[in-house]
Order: C-alpha cells, then sequence, then structure tokens
C-alpha cells in the first residue's frame, strides 16, 4: 500500500459526516445523509467499494482474506503534525476480522484462465428475501436504479445421506411435493393457514394465536400443533433460518419464541407472493452482493456525497485537553474534531463512523484524558459482549449439486449431518446466470455459527463432503470409475476457502461510532436495522430517505424483481 | 383476478364513466344506422371496430362483422392475399376486445368463426391463448377456446394433458384444468391410447388429487376431480338392468277387480281391472330405445307381440330409468302361464351417454289366474291395524341381477381394490368435512360393488354415522346430507332378506296386499325403489318427506301414505300421476298450499306458461277452478282415487277445494275419512 499514488489534497476538508468504509451499513449512512443535505465524505481504504461485503475476483478475495486477517505491520510514523497543533492526533490500527483463512486451488490452470469472470462474495451465503427491510430501503433510496435482482430457483433441505428434498414453502410445493406424505402436507398446510390468519389483517382473535402461545419458545408452539418432526424441522430451519437446536435445552442459546419464529415466517410469506416475476421468496443480486452496498454509494454520490477509494486513515483528531482553559465556549474539550488521511491531510467533520476493522491501539488509549476516553468509547474493549464467530467457506465447483437446478439454496439442520452438529449450515449455490462465474461452473457457499474456529471447519467440511466430491489424485482416478457410475456423479471442487470471520455488532458513540461486520444471517435486515438505528441516533429519529418520494424513482424501476410492487 | 375488493367510485372516474357512456351511445346509433343501411364500406367497418375497443359486448357489432367480412369476401374471391388481410383484421379486432374484456362471449365466438373460415395462422393462437392463461389461469373461456384450437391443430390429447399437468402444478385451485384434465382422460381412455388403461391410469390420478385435497381439504376444485374419478371407478358406460317386476323366477296371481276370499297365499296378488298387469323394467341409467323390438316376451299369453313400452320418467321425454308395459290376460278360468322377457338380443336400448344395453339377459316368471270369490267392499284402508307378518316368497327380495352382469361387463378387482385404497386415505382425513363426506361416499361405492355376503352390509352403520357428524359439523348443507342419510338408510334397509322383511307386512283386508311401513323414520327422499317394484301398499307417514319423486316406479302400489311429512304443494307429488293402480293416498297434514308451486323443480309461476295447460281441454272449460288450484288439478286428474285424505292441509277444509276435488276425481268414495253422499 505505500506505492499508492500521491493523491491530490481534497478540496473541501470540512464536512457534516465522514464514513470510513463502504459496508452495506456504512453505504447507507451515506446514502441517507447525502439524501437529507449533510455533507458527507466517504472513504475506503480498499480499491473497491464494499469492504467486508464485496464481491472480488479469487486474486482479489485471496489477498484481501490474507491481509484481513494477519495483524498488518505497524503502520508508517504519521507525519509530524504541523507545529503548534491544538489537536490530540491518536494513531489508528486495524484489526482482523478474520481467523484460520485456509485458500487451496486444485485446478489453477482452468481458474487462471477465467480469473477475472468470477464475482466471488466476502460475506456469503447471503440472499435477499422479497420482503426484506432492505427491498423497502432500496425502493424508498432509489438505489434499486442500479441493482438487478434474479430469483434463487429452489431451496433444499439436506442430511448426511446426501440426499436434498426441496421446501414445501409455498400450496404449490407442497402440492408437487414427493417426499412428504399425504398427512403431512395436509398437516404443513394447515399450519401455513393457520400463520396466514394471525397475520390478516382482522379483529376477529379467534383466528388469532394466544397471547400465551405468542410467548412460548416457537419450537414447543410447533409441537403443540402436532406437527411431527420432519415438519418442524423444515419450520425451523429452512423457512424460520434459525441457527440454533431449537431441540436441544442445554445450549438455550437463540432460543426463539413463538412471536419472533411468526415474525420469520411472515417474512417468508411476504416475500413468496412480492414481486410477479419472482419465482419464490429469495432474490440475489446479479455481479454479487458487492452491487449492495455499491448501489447506496452511487445514490449517494448522486447526492453529493463526495467518494475516495484506496485512502486508509491513520489517526483521529481530537480537542487537546487543556485544563487550564477556562473559557466557556471550550466544553467540548477532549471532543472529536477530525481525521488525518493516509495522504497526510487532516479533514474535518461533525461526525465520523467507521468500518469495524477500524481501532485504537491500547498502548494510546492510555494516556487519554477521560473526556477524550468518552469520546473514543467505540475503541474501548467491551467486556467480550459476544464472542461469537462465523464459519464461511467458498467452492468453487464444476457442475451442480443438484441436476437441473443452478441458483439454490441448500440447509443443514442442526444435527442433520453429525450428532455433534449445534448449528444449522446453509450452503448457497449460485451459477453463471448470476454473472458470478464461468458457464460450466458454480460458486458454493457455506456458513455456519461457530464458538471456536475448529468447531466451524469441521461442520463446514461435513456438509462439503457430503454435496461435492473432493478431487481426486490423478493416480487413483481409474479405480475409482466404478463407484462413482453407481452414484449420482458429486460436483468436482476447483477451488476452495475456509475461514472464519468474527462478529462484530455497530456501535453507537456520539460523535464518532462504529459500523457493524458482516452478520451471520442469510439476509441483511439486523444490518439494515441497525443502521437505522444508527442514523436515528446520529440525526435525532429523523427518517431514512424520508424526502424521497419523487414519482420517478418510486417503483417502476427496471430492477428484473421490482415490476410490480403491490401493497 | 380473483377475490379483489370492489372499490367504490371516485367523482372523478364517474365523470369519466359518464363521457364515456355518452361517446359510446353515439357511437352506437351511428352503427344501428349503418347496420340497418348494410353499408359496408370501410368507415363503417372502422366505426364497429372503435365501438368494439370500447365495448367488447356489442353482441350486434360482432354480427354486422360477419356480414361485412362476408360481404368483402364475396367480392374478391380469387386474391388469398387479400383474403388473408381481411382475416387478419378481424383477429386484432378480436385481440384488442379480449385486452379490455378477456371474458366476452362475442370476442371469443368470432375468433372462433373467424378462424373456422379456413385461416391458416393457426400456430398463434396457442401463443395467444398462452398469454391469456398466463393473465388468469382460470379463464375458462380460454380454456374452451383452447379445446377448439387443439383440435383444429390436431395437436396430440396427451400434449393437452402434460399442458393441464404444467398448470395444476402452478396453481391445483384451478377447475378450468381439472375439468379439462377429465375431458382428456376421457377420450384417451375411451380410445385405449398408448399407455391409458383404466387400471392403470385411474390408480394414477387418484394418487394427484390426493396431493390437491390433503394440501388444501378447503379447495373444492380438486373434489370435483376426484367425484369424476369415483365416477370413472364405480361406474360402467354399459346401462345394466338393475331389476324387474315380476322377478325371475317369482310366481305371481293375477284376478279380477275384487276381493279374493282368504287367499293365504304368499304370492304377491295383482288384482286388475283391465285384464292386464304391468311389466317394469328398472336401469341402471336412464335409457331409451326400449320396445317390442328390443324386448322380446316369450309367453303363453296371446295377444303381447306388439306390447307398447313407455318410459315412467316425470320429464316429457323418450329416456328413463324405468320402462312398464301392460301384458294382457284372460281373466275368465284359472290358469297358469310361463312368461319368458328377453333383452339385449338386439341393440336398440341405448343410455343416454349413447352407450347400448349389450349383454343378453332374460328372466322368467310365473302367472296364476285365479277367480274373484267375493264383490269388493268400499271400506276404508286403516294404517293401524289389519297386519300380518310378511311371510311371502323371497324371490321378490332376490339378490338383485346387476351384479352378475356387473361382473361380466367389467373388470371389478382393480375397482374394488381402488376404493378400498381410497377409503384407506380418506380415514386419514376424517376429521374434515371433506374427508368424511368422501368417506361415506367412498364406502357407499364400496358396498354397491363388494359381492360377498359374509362382509356386505356391515358399512351402513359407520356410513350413517358419518352424514349424522357432517349434519352437526356443517349445518349450512344441512338438507343435502338429510338426503343423503335417507338414501344409505333405504339403502340398507332393502340390502337384504332380513333387513326388509322387518318392515314388511300383510294387508289382510285388501287381499293380502305386500305392504312396507317406512313410517316415523325421519326420511326426507326416497330410494332403493329399484328393490321395491312389489310394494302395493306403502307406509311413508310421519317422515320429511319434500316430493314423491322416486314412487313413479312402483306401478303395483295401490296404497300411499303421506301423511305428516313436509310436503308443500301438488306440484311435488306430480310422480303419483304415473301410479295407474294407486287407489288409496293420503297426504293429511302436511304443507300444502303453503307455495303453490314447488320452485325447486319448476321455473314457471303460472299456468299460463304451462303448455299442458292449454292444450288441456276439461282445464279450459273450467278456467275459474283451475287457475285456483291448477297444480292440483294436474296431479288429480290422473289418478283413480276411491280413497283421499288431505286434511290439515293448509289447501284443505274449505268446501271450495273439496268440490274441486270431487269434480276432478269422480271415482272418490271416501274424502277425509267421510263416505261421500252418505
Amino acid at each position: 500500500m505505500s506505492d499508492l499514488p500521491p493523491y491530490p489534497p481534497l478540496d473541501p476538508c470540512n464536512y457534516d459526516l465522514i464514513v470510513v468504509g463502504t459496508g452495506v451499513s456504512e453505504s447507507v449512512l451515506a446514502a441517507a445523509a447525502s439524501s437529507s443535505g449533510s455533507s458527507v465524505l466517504h472513504l475506503d481504504p480498499n480499491p473497491f467499494y464494499g469492504s467486508h461485503f464485496a464481491s472480488l475476483s479469487l486474486p482479489d478475495l485471496t489477498s484481501f482474506l490474507h491481509s484481513n486477517s494477519v495483524s498488518p505491520p505497524p503502520p508508517l510514523p504519521p507525519p509530524p503534525s504541523p507545529p503548534g497543533h491544538d489537536l490530540l492526533s491518536v494513531d489508528l490500527v486495524s484489526r482482523s476480522l478474520y481467523s484460520s483463512v485456509e485458500i487451496s486451488s486444485f485446478e489453477s490452470e482452468i481458474l487462471e484462465e477465467h480469473s477475472r469472470r468470477f464475482n466471488v462474495d466476502l460475506c456469503g451465503p447471503r440472499v435477499v428475501f422479497c420482503a426484506d427491510e432492505s427491498i423497502n430501503l432500496m425502493l424508498k433510496s432509489g438505489s434499486n436504479n442500479y441493482v438487478e435482482f434474479k430469483s434463487i430457483d429452489a431451496s433444499f433441505v439436506g442430511d448426511s445421506s446426501g440426499e436434498l428434498r426441496s421446501v414445501p414453502d409455498s400450496r404449490a410445493a407442497i402440492f408437487k411435493d414427493k417426499s412428504l406424505t399425504l398427512l403431512e402436507k395436509n398437516q404443513l398446510m394447515k399450519f401455513f393457514k393457520l400463520v396466514q390468519q394471525h397475520l390478516a389483517e382482522s379483529d376477529d382473535t379467534t383466528l388469532k394465536i394466544s397471547e400465551e402461545d405468542m410467548e412460548t419458545p416457537f419450537v414447543d408452539f410447533l409441537a403443540k400443533m402436532r406437527l411431527p418432526p420432519k415438519i418442524k424441522s423444515i419450520i425451523l430451519y429452512a423457512i424460520a433460518m434459525l441457527d440454533y437446536d431449537q431441540d436441544n435445552i442445554e445450549t438455550y442459546r437463540g432460543l426463539l419464541k413463538t412471536k419472533e419464529g411468526l415474525d420469520q415466517l411472515a417474512l417468508y410469506i411476504k416475500s413468496m407472493g412480492r414481486f410477479s416475476n419472482a419465482l419464490g421468496a429469495l432474490i440475489y443480486p446479479i455481479y454479487g452482493q458487492g452491487e449492495l452496498p455499491q448501489a447506496f454509494c452511487r445514490r449517494a454520490a448522486v447526492k453529493g456525497s463526495i467518494y475516495v477509494l484506496r485512502m486508509p486513515i491513520t489517526a483521529v483528531l481530537l480537542d487537546k485537553a487543556s485544563e487550564l482553559t477556562l473559557d466557556c465556549c471550550r466544553l467540548e474539550t477532549g471532543g472529536y474534531k477530525g481525521v488525518r488521511l493516509a495522504s497526510g491531510q487532516e479533514i474535518f467533520s461533525q461526525k465520523l463512523i467507521l468500518d469495524p476493522c477500524i481501532t485504537v491501539g491500547l498502548e494510546s488509549m492510555s494516556s487519554l484524558t477521560d473526556q477524550q476516553k468518552e469520546t473514543l468509547q467505540v475503541f474501548v474493549p467491551k467486556a467480550m459482549s459476544s464472542k461469537d464467530k462465523v464459519a464461511r467457506a467458498i467452492c468453487i465447483i464444476k457442475g451442480s449439486v443438484k441436476t437441473d437446478v443452478s441458483n439454490a439454496l441448500i440447509i443443514y439442520p442442526p444435527k442433520s449431518l453429525f450428532p455433534e452438529q449445534l448449528t444449522a449450515i446453509r450452503v448457497l449455490q449460485l451459477g453463471s446466470g448470476l454473472a458470478v462465474c464461468p458457464a460450466d461452473m458454480h460458486v458454493l457457499y457455506l456458513s455456519t455459527l461457530c464458538d471456536n474456529d475448529d468447531q466451524g471447519k469441521e461442520a463446514l467440511l461435513s456438509a462439503m463432503s457430503t454435496l461435492i466430491g473432493l478431487p481426486v489424485p490423478e493416480n487413483l482416478q481409474s479405480d475409482s470409475v466404478v463407484e462413482n457410475d453407481t452414484a449420482e456423479a458429486k460436483p468436482t471442487v476447483l477451488w476452495r476457502a475456509l475461514y472464519v470471520q468474527e462478529l462484530v455488532k455497530g456501535e453507537f458513540g456520539g460523535t464518532i461510532s462504529s459500523a457493524p461486520s458482516p452478520d451471520g444471517n442469510l439476509n441483511y435486515n439486523e444490518i439494515v436495522e441497525s443502521a437505522v438505528k444508527l442514523y436515528e441516533q446520529l440525526k435525532g429519529r429523523e427518517e431514512l430517505f424520508k424526502e424521497k418520494t419523487s414519482p420517478e424513482n418510486t417503483a417502476e424501476e427496471e430492477n428484473d424483481v421490482g415490476e410490480d410492487i403491490e401493497d | 383476478m380473483h377475490g379483489r375488493p370492489r372499490k367504490a367510485s371516485k367523482p372523478e372516474e364517474e365523470a369519466a364513466s359518464d363521457a364515456k357512456a355518452t361517446k359510446l351511445r353515439s357511437l352506437q346509433s351511428q352503427f344501428m344506422a349503418n347496420h340497418h343501411d348494410k353499408i359496408y364500406t370501410n368507415e363503417a367497418i372502422e366505426l364497429s371496430t372503435k365501438l368494439l375497443e370500447i365495448n367488447p359486448e356489442a353482441y350486434t357489432a360482432w354480427n354486422y362483422r360477419k356480414l361485412a367480412v362476408e360481404d368483402r369476401l364475396s367480392r374478391i374471391e380469387s386474391d388469398q392475399n387479400l383474403v388473408k388481410s381481411i382475416l387478419d383484421e378481424e383477429l386484432n379486432v378480436v385481440e384488442s376486445a379480449l385486452r379490455q374484456n378477456f371474458k366476452s362471449y362475442g370476442a371469443w365466438h368470432h375468433r372462433k368463426w373467424v378462424l373456422s373460415k379456413g385461416h391458416s395462422s393457426i400456430g398463434n393462437e396457442l401463443r395467444l391463448l398462452d398469454k391469456f392463461q398466463r393473465l388468469d389461469s382460470r379463464n375458462f373461456h380460454a380454456w374452451n377456446y383452447r379445446r377448439f384450437v387443439v383440435e383444429l391443430t390436431n395437436r396430440s390429447e396427451q400434449d393437452e394433458l402434460q399442458y393441464t399437468d404444467d398448470m395444476i402444478s402452478n396453481n391445483f385451485s384451478n377447475y378450468s384444468a381439472w375439468h379439462n384434465r377429465s375431458v382428456l382422460l376421457s377420450s384417451l381412455l375411451a380410445r385405449n391410447a398408448d399407455g391409458f388403461i383404466p387400471n392403470k391410469k385411474i390408480p394414477e390420478e387418484y394418487d394427484l388429487i390426493h396431493n390437491a385435497i390433503f394440501t388444501d381439504p378447503d379447495d373444492q376444485s380438486g373434489w370435483f376431480y376426484h367425484l369424476w374419478l369415483l365416477d370413472q371407478t364405480v361406474n360402467v358406460e354399459t346401462p345394466l338392468l338393475t331389476s324387474s317386476w315380476p322377478s325371475h323366477g317369482s310366481s305371481i296371481i293375477l284376478s279380477g277387480p275384487g276381493y279374493l276370499n282368504g287367499s293365504s297365499s304368499n304370492f304377491t296378488t295383482f288384482c286388475s281391472e283391465s285384464d292386464s298387469f304391468p311389466l317394469i323394467l328398472y336401469f341402471d341409467q336412464a335409457v331409451g330405445g326400449v320396445s317390442s323390438s328390443t324386448v322380446t316376451i316369450d309367453a303363453e299369453l296371446k295377444g303381447n307381440e306388439d306390447l307398447v313400452w313407455e318410459p315412467v320418467s316425470n320429464k316429457n321425454s323418450q329416456i328413463s330409468c324405468v320402462w312398464v308395459a301392460r301384458l294382457k290376460y284372460f281373466s275368465s278360468k284359472p290358469c297358469e302361464y310361463k312368461v319368458k322377457v328377453r333383452l339385449g338380443n338386439s341393440p336398440g336400448i341405448v343410455s343416454s351417454r349413447g352407450c347400448t344395453f349389450s349383454a343378453p339377459y332374460e328372466f322368467v316368471f310365473t302367472a296364476h289366474v285365479h277367480e274373484i270369490v267375493k264383490d269388493s267392499q268400499e271400506g276404508t284402508v286403516s294404517w293401524t291395524d289389519g297386519f300380518d307378518i310378511w311371510d311371502a316368497q323371497s324371490k321378490d327380495l332376490n339378490p338383485l341381477v346387476i351384479l352378475d352382469q356387473l361382473n361380466a361387463e367389467m373388470d371389478v378387482k382393480w375397482r374394488e381394490a381402488a376404493i378400498l385404497e381410497e377409503v384407506k386415505c380418506f380415514r386419514l382425513l376424517s376429521d374434515s368435512k371433506i374427508g368424511k363426506l368422501s368417506l361415506a361416499r367412498l364406502l357407499m361405492a364400496y358396498e354397491a360393488m363388494i359381492s360377498d355376503a359374509a362382509v356386505k352390509g356391515i358399512h351402513y352403520e359407520e356410513i350413517l354415522q358419518l352424514y349424522n357428524d357432517l349434519m352437526a359439523l356443517d349445518s349450512s348443507h344441512y338438507q343435502y346430507y338429510k338426503d343423503a342419510h335417507s338414501l344409505v338408510f333405504l339403502h340398507k334397509v332393502t340390502s337384504s332378506t332380513e333387513s326388509l322383511s322387518r318392515h314388511l307386512f300383510r294387508y289382510r283386508d285388501v287381499n293380502n296386499l305386500v305392504c312396507l311401513r317406512l313410517n316415523n323414520l325421519s326420511l326426507s327422499r326416497i330410494a332403493s325403489v329399484e328393490k321395491l317394484l312389489f310394494i302395493q301398499m306403502l307406509d311413508l307417514s310421519h317422515n320429511e318427506l319434500h316430493s314423491t319423486e322416486g314412487l313413479e316406479a312402483m306401478q303395483l302400489l295401490s296404497c300411499l301414505n303421506l301423511s305428516h311429512n313436509r310436503i308443500r304443494s301438488f306440484s311435488a307429488l306430480d310422480s303419483l300421476r304415473h301410479l295407474k293402480q294407486l287407489r288409496v293416498l293420503d297426504v293429511s297434514h302436511n304443507h300444502i298450499g303453503k307455495h303453490s308451486v314447488d320452485t325447486t323443480r319448476y321455473l314457471c309461476a303460472s299456468p299460463l306458461s304451462n303448455s299442458e295447460w292449454i292444450q288441456d281441454d276439461v282445464g279450459r272449460q273450467k278456467p275459474g277452478m283451475g287457475t285456483k288450484y291448477w297444480d292440483a288439478y294436474f296431479v288429480l286428474r290422473d289418478l283413480n282415487l276411491k280413497q283421499f285424505n288431505i286434511a290439515g292441509n293448509i289447501i284443505a277444509g274449505d268446501d271450495e277445494f273439496n268440490s274441486f276435488v270431487l269434480q276432478v276425481v269422480p271415482t272418490l268414495v271416501w274424502l277425509d275419512g267421510q263416505k261421500l253422499g252418505s
């Protein structure tokens, strides 16, 4: 990074808001702030948009993961502060979000040939529900003009046998399903109807699920509805998309109440019918998830936000603590003033939002006054509120995990692969139709929540081995042909990345706030929710994209899926 | 397209619709002028195009265009390109009209008409249809038109079947798709197309429809298809003879009018005033073509070579389930005849679906002619005493002939297996209405099919209970379930000699008439009449009957008690007109007069619209009387009653009605328990 071309100094050097990092949360905030008339400077140390939400080529992805997994070399000594400077500069360091990064390539030649035709997500597997808040936000902000979506064709539930059963998530799907018995079809549809009645806007309380039931664990409610285990598992993990084993009281983590479970089902049900040209509940942006933060950035740029990529910041600038000043107008002593860019230039703003990777070295904190520490509170290490991690894997495969299906979501509920499996494993296969890989290949994303790296990786490897064949060394190939003929040929893996990502929550800290890292969910709802909350805190209860009602930007969009927005 | 609430229109919308109406009216009047003057210029045709664009429902405009096309075609006969362009223009007009309203009958019809003119671009039609069916997959106009186009293009029925598959898997709540499927399958099965064998295909279809019914038991589109499948499983196309009177192997006693002294004979005795007795044939479905050439009588009785067979049906049609002929005999001296009846030897008996009664069948009975001992006594028939235990020949209750014929006609094995499979399946769904109803229907079908005496009849109690449950569960269809319950009950009663004989008696006072007493059973309809053809006296009092429909087949009936039922009008007694032997009728304590017309069966509310009335001389001669009691008149004029009880009805009780009855029924001796003229 030292051979960056020198940047011309930025002008102006005063902003309402500086945002560092172009992840989803940061981009939404930049777009919202600039739409409401604030001046915004949006920086990213990387040469691409999206930060940890980016979609990259294989070499870029590899180098990003590596450079963010080891502690970077100590930053260059910052240029000396100009003499007579009355600001305190606190140096920033970056912390690594990723660990246990393991990247292997099995067919380097083929991949080399197509190396630039991949758009691989860092935060996969990830999709968007048609009724997601992120979609609403895109429509509201007008950033939907910059993204096109396509449907995920199918979703399946898998187990250790390798069999994939489609998720009966609608009336038509239940009707067509081959694996459910007639009675199970009846019970499942009855349950869906019950949920729909409950969700329908009606004052008839006899159609609603009782308040008492709403507070019971969702898994108990499903049992009360006499749903067999197979259907319970489908509802919990493949429709409500839960992570933790709801039947295991010992872990008791992530136990969902009926009320929350119904909200999840409601999202799914609303998603099914929202866009007439979407096949099911789930959609995916063409060219990868990186398109989403980028779309918000474009929107922000249209609204006047200034963008500088390849521009790290090296320090935050605070008011010098001066007990000598008794002047009343210097009350904000120790407050945030601005940042110093890697170019050396100092830029000032009212507020600052930072990428979750940026922090302050512990040693530099020690010398600060209490007021200064208060300003930098988002950097103070918390009593480890959560040490959750998510294990992720990316496989480039030849062939498909399911014949005739290109874009598919696969769920392995807890305990479905091996008895100790504590969390659901989600797998997303995407094909060239989404412009993420060359024609005869698919990109496979896997993820599962975990407490430690080994546990997470073990679970992902187990899922991988049921789905795809590991490359066979050439000398063994002839022998194995006979057995392979009987079973359905599994796709072979060409390239694989395994890594574990720390889950960092976003935080409001008055003038300096931090954005969240990608979470372990399938969609963006929690991230968007936290961005909305952060925005309200920054602006004081102001609604995002409030004034955005100009008719040309509403819903008639070119976006593949957005044609027919009802309600 | 379905389930969208109607919104009240806003003032500006109303203004717009007013403006549209004004424009439409002016267009309409210009157009009518053109039509009237037969003007087929380009401008005039253009005007009709405009009219149809706004209002595709303008039938006259479509007809005008047909005339215009004919007119233009007649002038440019030779030029194929011109013909094509004229027809193309018509298709375009239809298409834009359909865009406006794709449920316009006139537009779809016009399109058919254009295509029948020999327009060649039929490939486009399926593409257009796909577009419309995507917009609304249940649009039956599109489905109808689809069948028309498919026929024109010779597209294979298998391909169309696949199309219904696709539509159903998108959304199985689609009456039209299921219907089309049944049409296609019927045709494929009927012509034994490759792989379309009933015993394989029908069970596959059951599997398909189970998925729909179990997924959403409330969706009715699936119910109808299941009913159709059940029909395919249970019924055979070819008509069969269900029963006859006299039945095979039975003996009957014939006598003139009068009283047979203490006849202890256990044969059915038939007293005739006209030296003839009825021969009744009861078929499992309405047939036509029963005549002396299709039914032959080998009898020692002379003079019956040219028997006249008459359909016994409330509708004046020439097809009926029941046919009757009157055999003549000589009553002069006691003797004995053997009669052999044969049918099916020559074709001619054809069902309404066009299937021929083909299995040759014959039956034999013996008729004994007795002498009258005493003159008949004109005592009233009492419904309370005078009954003896029934001890007659069990031949009348012979297991009916139908089963043997069924075995010959169809492969019972797979049908029985299919029904059993269905029963098993619907037991799982028996907590829902459709589950219970289907189960009841299936068990009934199964009862009708099994011949094993050991298991026959064991399901009736369960079926009755199912209907009881349904009546409690679904009160809005109470009467439907009630009727079904009555039907099952009567099936149960008539299912064996043992159960029927519990209700059978001999009426000592009149020639030991065979009497069936089904009183006080809360019956709401009549059924199983085919097994009761030998009954001469029938007590149906204290039930919930609304109509006598079905009784017309009981040609031997001479005494009928319908008191304390729910009959509301004389037209509900219409079927009694066919009962030539009926002498005693009790309809007391009903609701006759509450409604002058049984609106469930007749659309005409006034006698003036009834052609029978206009043709009837007697009726016209006594207009005052007839107009008031015209429906009573139609029933009573055909009856030769001696004893009539109508007290306790709204209509009865005043002198005007009584004198009317006496006028119409001159044979009457007893009215409401009073001997006339005394």
